[in-house]
C-alpha cells in the first residue's frame, strides 16, 4: 500500500489514541465513563478502517460499534441503576416519581 | 421457623446451617473442643497460604500479562509486512477471486462477491447466528403479555411505575434530541437502504446497510417514543421479516448448494458499473441480509429496554 507520509503520521496518532483509549477504559471507575471511552474508541477504529481503505467495515464498525453497542451499554446501565445523573434528574421533574423509587427500593 | 428448625438441629447440623440458623455453629464449635489447637493452626496455615497467594496475586498477573503481550507482539513482528505481494496469504484462491470474480459473480464490488456468490454459505451461516441470537433474547427477556391476570402484586406495581416513567419520558422529551432526530433519521434511514441496495457495486452491503438502518431505527425509537414505531414495526412484522428473509436466502441459493456451483443462470446482465441489475442473486441477497441485520438490531435495543418489540 502506498502511504503519504502525512497518512502514517494519522495513523500512528490514531493508533496511540486507540492504546490510550484501551487503557483509560480498564482503569476507570465510573462506568458511564468507560462506555463514552469505548465508543470514541470505535469511533477512531472507524476512521482508522477508511484510512486503511475499507469503508464498508468503517461503516459497519461506527454503526455497530460506536452506535447500537453503547446503546445496549447504556440501557443495562440505566437497568441497573448505575447512571447517577438520571436519577438526580428524576428527582427534579417530579417529586412523586422519587417518592415512588425510594418506596420500591 | 424455630420449632422445625431445633427439631432438624439434632438430626441434621449441616441442614440447619444451610437453612441459615444461627445456634448451627457454636453447637459444632463445642463438639470440636477437644481438637480446638489443632483447629487453629490448621486455620492459621490456609490464613498464611490464603496472605501468600493475595501478595502474590497482583505480581503474577502482571508477569502472565506481559508474556501474553510479549507474545503477540513476537507474533506480530514475525509475520508478514502490511502489502507484501510474496505473503502466504497471496496465492492462488486471492488470485482466482480478484481476476475472474467480475466475470463470476457480476459484482464490481469484490467484497459482495466473494461473501454472496463463492461464500454465500458462510454467510448464510452468519445471518443463522443473528437469528439464533435474537431468538435467545426473546426466550430470555420478552415479557408474557397473557399471563396479566396471574402478575403478582408487586410484578403489577412494577410495570404500573414503568408505564409511568415511558409517559414522564414522552411528555419530557428532549427537544433537542426530536429536532435533530427529525432532521438526521430521514437521511440515516436513506444512507442505510443505498449502502444495502449498492453492495455489489459500492463498498458496503447487507451487514453494515442493515445495521445503519438499525441505529436509525433505534434513534427514530429513542426521540419520538416507541408508540411511533410500534404503528409499522410490532413483534408480528419482526417475526415475519426475519424468518422470512431467512428462509428466501436459504431458497434462493439452495440450488447453489447443492450442486456446488456458483449460481443460477437468472438472465441479470453482469458485471456492469455502476448499474443497480447488474449481478444476477447478489442484490436480493443483500437485501435479505439487511432485514435481517435491521431487525435484529432493533430487537435487540427494543428487548432490552422495554422487553417487548
Amino acid at each position: 500500500m502506498k502511504m503519504v507520509d502525512g497518512q502514517m503520521i494519522l495513523v500512528w496518532i490514531l493508533l496511540g489514541f486507540l492504546i490510550t483509549c484501551a487503557i483509560a477504559a480498564t482503569v476507570t471507575k465510573n462506568l458511564l465513563v468507560t462506555v463514552l471511552i469505548f465508543m470514541s474508541y470505535s469511533v477512531v477504529m472507524s476512521v482508522i478502517w477508511i484510512v486503511l481503505e475499507s469503508p464498508d467495515l468503517a461503516g459497519t464498525e461506527a454503526a455497530v460499534g460506536a452506535g447500537v453497542t453503547s446503546i445496549l451499554f447504556f440501557i443495562v446501565l440505566k437497568k441497573v441503576g448505575a447512571l447517577d445523573t438520571s436519577k438526580k434528574k428524576k428527582h427534579k421533574d417530579d417529586s412523586k416519581e422519587s417518592d415512588k423509587n425510594a418506596r420500591s427500593e | 421457623m424455630r420449632d422445625p428448625n431445633n427439631h432438624e438441629h439434632h438430626s441434621n447440623p449441616f441442614v440447619a446451617w444451610v437453612n441459615g440458623e444461627s445456634k448451627a455453629k457454636p453447637e459444632e464449635e463445642k463438639k470440636l473442643t477437644p481438637t480446638k489447637e489443632k483447629r487453629a493452626a490448621k486455620s492459621a496455615d490456609v490464613s498464611v497460604h490464603h496472605d501468600r497467594f493475595h501478595k502474590a496475586y497482583k505480581p503474577l498477573a502482571v508477569i502472565l500479562c506481559c508474556a501474553f503481550i510479549a507474545l503477540l507482539i513476537f507474533v506480530c513482528v514475525k509475520t508478514p509486512p502490511f502489502g507484501v505481494t510474496d505473503a502466504p496469504t497471496n496465492n492462488e484462491v486471492a488470485q482466482k477471486y480478484i481476476e475472474e470474480g467480475l466475470e463470476d459473480t457480476g459484482a464490481t464490488n469484490i467484497v459482495a462477491g466473494m461473501i454472496l456468490d463463492y461464500r454465500a454459505f458462510d454467510t448464510l451461516g452468519e445471518s443463522s447466528v443473528l437469528f439464533t441470537a435474537v431468538m435467545a433474547v426473546i426466550i430470555l427477556l420478552k415479557k408474557d403479555g397473557d399471563k396479566k391476570k396471574e402478575m403478582t402484586e408487586r410484578q403489577k406495581k412494577e410495570e404500573a411505575l414503568q408505564q409511568h416513567e415511558e409517559e414522564l419520558n414522552d411528555r419530557h422529551r428532549d427537544v433537542i434530541l426530536k429536532k435533530t432526530a427529525g432532521i438526521v433519521a430521514p437521511f440515516i434511514m436513506m444512507f442505510g437502504i443505498y449502502v444495502v441496495l449498492n453492495g455489489h457495486i459500492s463498498p458496503g452491503g447487507g451487514f453494515s446497510g442493515g445495521a445503519i438502518i438499525g441505529a436509525g431505527l433505534i434513534l427514530i425509537s429513542q426521540a419520538f417514543g416507541s408508540k411511533r414505531t410500534k404503528k409499522f414495526f410490532n413483534f408480528k412484522v419482526f417475526t415475519i421479516i426475519t424468518s422470512g428473509a431467512l428462509l428466501s436466502y436459504a431458497a434462493l441459493k439452495t440450488y447453489s448448494f447443492y450442486t456446488g456451483s456458483h449460481h443460477m443462470e437468472t438472465g441479470v446482465p453482469h458485471g456492469i458499473p455502476g448499474a443497480i441489475l447488474s449481478s444476477g442473486f447478489i442484490l436480493p441477497l443483500n437485501i435479505f441480509v439487511g432485514l435481517i441485520v435491521a431487525c435484529t438490531m432493533f430487537g435487540f435495543y427494543s428487548l432490552f429496554s422495554k422487553g417487548e418489540i
